[in-house]
């Protein structure tokens, strides 16, 4: 074994390169960028080293905007995507005809587009010199006056933010949790029928512990693509996320680099590797949470 | 408690061609007597684990009627009719204990039947004490044997003092020295209970040695109900004849002519009343006496010894399958050798079938 190690070594050199080159590099150097201070890309200069970058991005009112927008969209979509695909995996697979046809119809938006989503949803949700917008109509049948989702007040835009979140994400978590639950050995559910268990009790106490690490594996990921959220949010408000006040911390890092406010990659920097923190605090406590309640067979 | 099946049916559609069914089971009459061990035993795709699945409420029949004693159960639900069902894979949950897999049917009682946490534990204690699992109460299953699994998935049939114990191929995933040991143990736990128990099996011996009964099924039809012993010695037709046994008996295509009964040209077996007819003759291995003036000649192919007794086989040209194979207790045996071999039959150990029903011709 000993004697052949540098052969180990020399196939995995080719992954190690690009990781180092494209990973771990960038990385050491966000690090570095988020120290330095008003750190100019031309001159490659900077004043001083220091943590100034984060105080600034900490009260930039933009950042603290970002941030709310972020979590409040997180803390919204994850569980009710999670949930809602669930049920609708429940509903799959108790049914026998055409489930492969409702299987393909739940899995589409996953394959479409998101600016063509975005398009329709533009549709559904905007009011223009012509039409206040398809559920404007349908709001005006029950008698509430017309809401402007896309440019109007704040709690309609986290409103259909969050819709289209939950409809574009779940797709993926129906295909995973069917298949889930349909490597679910069915005589648990027959002995559970022997038994006398009611239907609730054998979701609680038999599909949902035997599905649990896909569950759990869907809800890390979920928080982790929530906390990334920004193509969204373009295609349903524009480039301007700030205008819009719909910014998300990704769209910050992003506005701080490249956007008409650009040219300052310490601010990204730091604004990055704040969220990095946040991600990586929320899954660590997912991580301990889960270890008492994930069961893995 | 006793258990009818009368006229009992299951069709289903054929998965391959449309609008066709498969009869799992057709027109079953039986009963089984209480506090019995039952053998539903059959080749692969015989209908046994239907007939299983019917009897605990899993799958309902097309037509017919089930009784435990005088209750009609047929449209009852399995957790209304008083089943214990042990799986073939045990079918335990793997991320709960033991325990709390045994008190898992107790968990879902209702009503006045609800029981505190102590009484489950007490009752689970007793069920666990009859199987003999109580040390590894708090284990997980992947933690433990196959034959501890099993004896947990028999504990968690049993907690509820069920009326009938079904049990689909309980023996079947494991290995040969925990088979031979699991099935006595099968035998107390039944004894002990009175529990009226149903297993089912492809494993003749398995089913030889315990049962009190055993049902010999074969392509959803039901072939022979007796005990263990008499469908050896008296088989119904030359399908039990030729399932039950090893070796396998001997099937030779024979006739009836003037009161005799000929394998080839030579007359091996007195019959009378029995009118000039082809008819199927069958052997046990060990109703052969080998003799040198015997009746039936046979072409000696080899002799093999296995301490006890001495396995001659040979062939003849009526024979059905690849050899005959006899059974000689060692110290009768002779050294057998030569191009041809002679034997008498002991008149006990040959059967007749009729040639197209194959249904047992009674002498």
């Amino acid at each position: 074994m000993k004697k052949n190690n540098w052969k180990a070594w020399l196939y995995l050199l080719p992954a190690m390169v690009f990781l180092g080159v494209f990973m771990v590099y960038p990385l050491i150097d966000v690090c570095i960028y988020s120290l330095e201070e008003s750190y100019n890309f031309a001159s490659q200069s900077y004043t001083g080293v220091g943590l100034y970058n984060f105080r600034y991005v900490l009260s930039d009112p933009y950042f603290v905007r970002a941030l709310q927008n972020t979590f409040l969209i997180v803390a919204i979509t994850v569980p009710l995507s999670t949930g809602l695909s669930l049920l609708i995996a429940l509903g799959l697979s108790s049914i026998k005809p055409l489930r492969n046809a409702y299987q393909t119809i739940y899995f589409l938006p996953y394959v479409t587009n998101t600016l063509a989503v975005g398009l329709v949803f533009m549709i559904l949700f905007k009011r223009t010199a012509y039409t206040d917008g398809l559920i404007n109509l349908l709001i005006a049948k029950f008698g509430a006056g017309p809401v402007d989702f896309i440019e109007g007040p704040y709690w309609a835009k986290m409103f259909v933010m969050c819709f289209y979140t939950i409809w574009v994400v779940m797709p993926f978590k129906i295909l995973i949790l069917t298949s889930a639950l349909a490597s679910v050995n069915p005589d648990y559910y027959k002995a559970a029928r022997v038994d006398g268990a009611t239907s609730s009790r054998i979701f609680w106490k038999i599909t949902l512990p035997m599905i649990s690490p896909t569950v759990f594996y869907l809800i890390i990921t979920g928080f982790i693509g929530a906390f990334k959220a920004y193509s969204d949010e373009v295609a349903i408000f524009g480039t301007n996320l700030n205008a819009a006040g719909m910014n998300t911390i990704v769209g910050y890092v992003y506005d701080m680099l490249y956007g008409d406010s650009g040219g300052y990659p310490s601010y990204a920097a730091a604004a990055a590797l704040i969220l990095f923190a946040i991600v990586f605090t929320i899954t660590y406590i997912n991580l301990t949470f889960s270890k008492n309640k994930v069961q893995y067979m | 408690m006793k258990v009818v099946l009368e006229n009992l049916t299951k069709q289903y559609q054929s998965r391959n061609i449309k609008g066709q069914t498969v009869t799992a089971v057709n027109n079953f009459n039986f009963e089984i007597p209480d506090g019995q061990l039952i053998g539903l035993l059959g080749p692969s795709g015989c209908g046994k684990s239907t007939t299983l699945n019917l009897i605990s409420g899993l799958e309902t029949p097309t037509s017919g009627r089930i009784f435990f004693g005088d209750r009609d159960v047929t449209s009852l639900p399995p957790e209304e009719r008083g089943v214990g069902l042990v799986f073939q894979n045990y079918a335990l949950y793997p991320h709960l204990t033991v325990e709390e897999n045994i008190i898992f049917p107790l968990q879902n009682l209702k009503g006045a039947q609800k029981m505190t946490k102590e009484a489950m534990h007490a009752k689970a204690m007793e069920v666990a004490h009859l199987v003999q699992i109580e040390p590894y109460m708090h284990r997980k299953p992947r933690e433990m044997s196959g034959g501890q699994q099993q004896r947990v998935a028999i504990a968690r049939a049993l907690v509820k003092i069920p009326q009938v114990l079904l049990l689909d191929e309980p023996l079947s995933n494991l290995d040969a020295r925990l088979r031979l040991q699991t099935r006595e143990e099968l035998r107390r736990i039944q004894r002990e209970t009175g529990v009226t128990t149903i297993f089912v099996t492809h494993d003749q011996e398995e089913a030889m040695s315990i049962s009190d009964l055993i049902v010999v099924m074969k392509a959803g039809e039901l072939q022979q109900i007796d005990k263990p012993q008499n469908t050896y010695d008296d088989p119904a037709n030359l399908f039990v004849a030729q399932f039950l046994g090893t070796p396998q008996i001997n099937t030779f295509e024979a006739r009836i002519q003037d009161g005799r009964v000929f394998i080839g040209d030579e007359a091996v077996l007195e019959v009378s009343g029995q009118k000039d007819r082809p008819v199927w003759a069958t052997v046990r291995p060990e109703g052969f006496i080998h003799t040198e003036n015997g009746a039936l000649t046979c072409r000696l192919d080899r002799v093999e010894v296995m301490g006890r007794d001495v396995s001659v086989v040979s062939t003849h040209p009526a024979m059905t399958g690849r050899n005959i194979r006899t059974i000689i207790a060692a110290e009768e045996a002779p050294d057998i050798t030569g191009e041809t071999v002679r034997f008498n039959l002991k008149p006990g150990k040959v059967f007749l079938f009729e040639k197209d029903s194959e249904e047992r011709i009674r002498l």
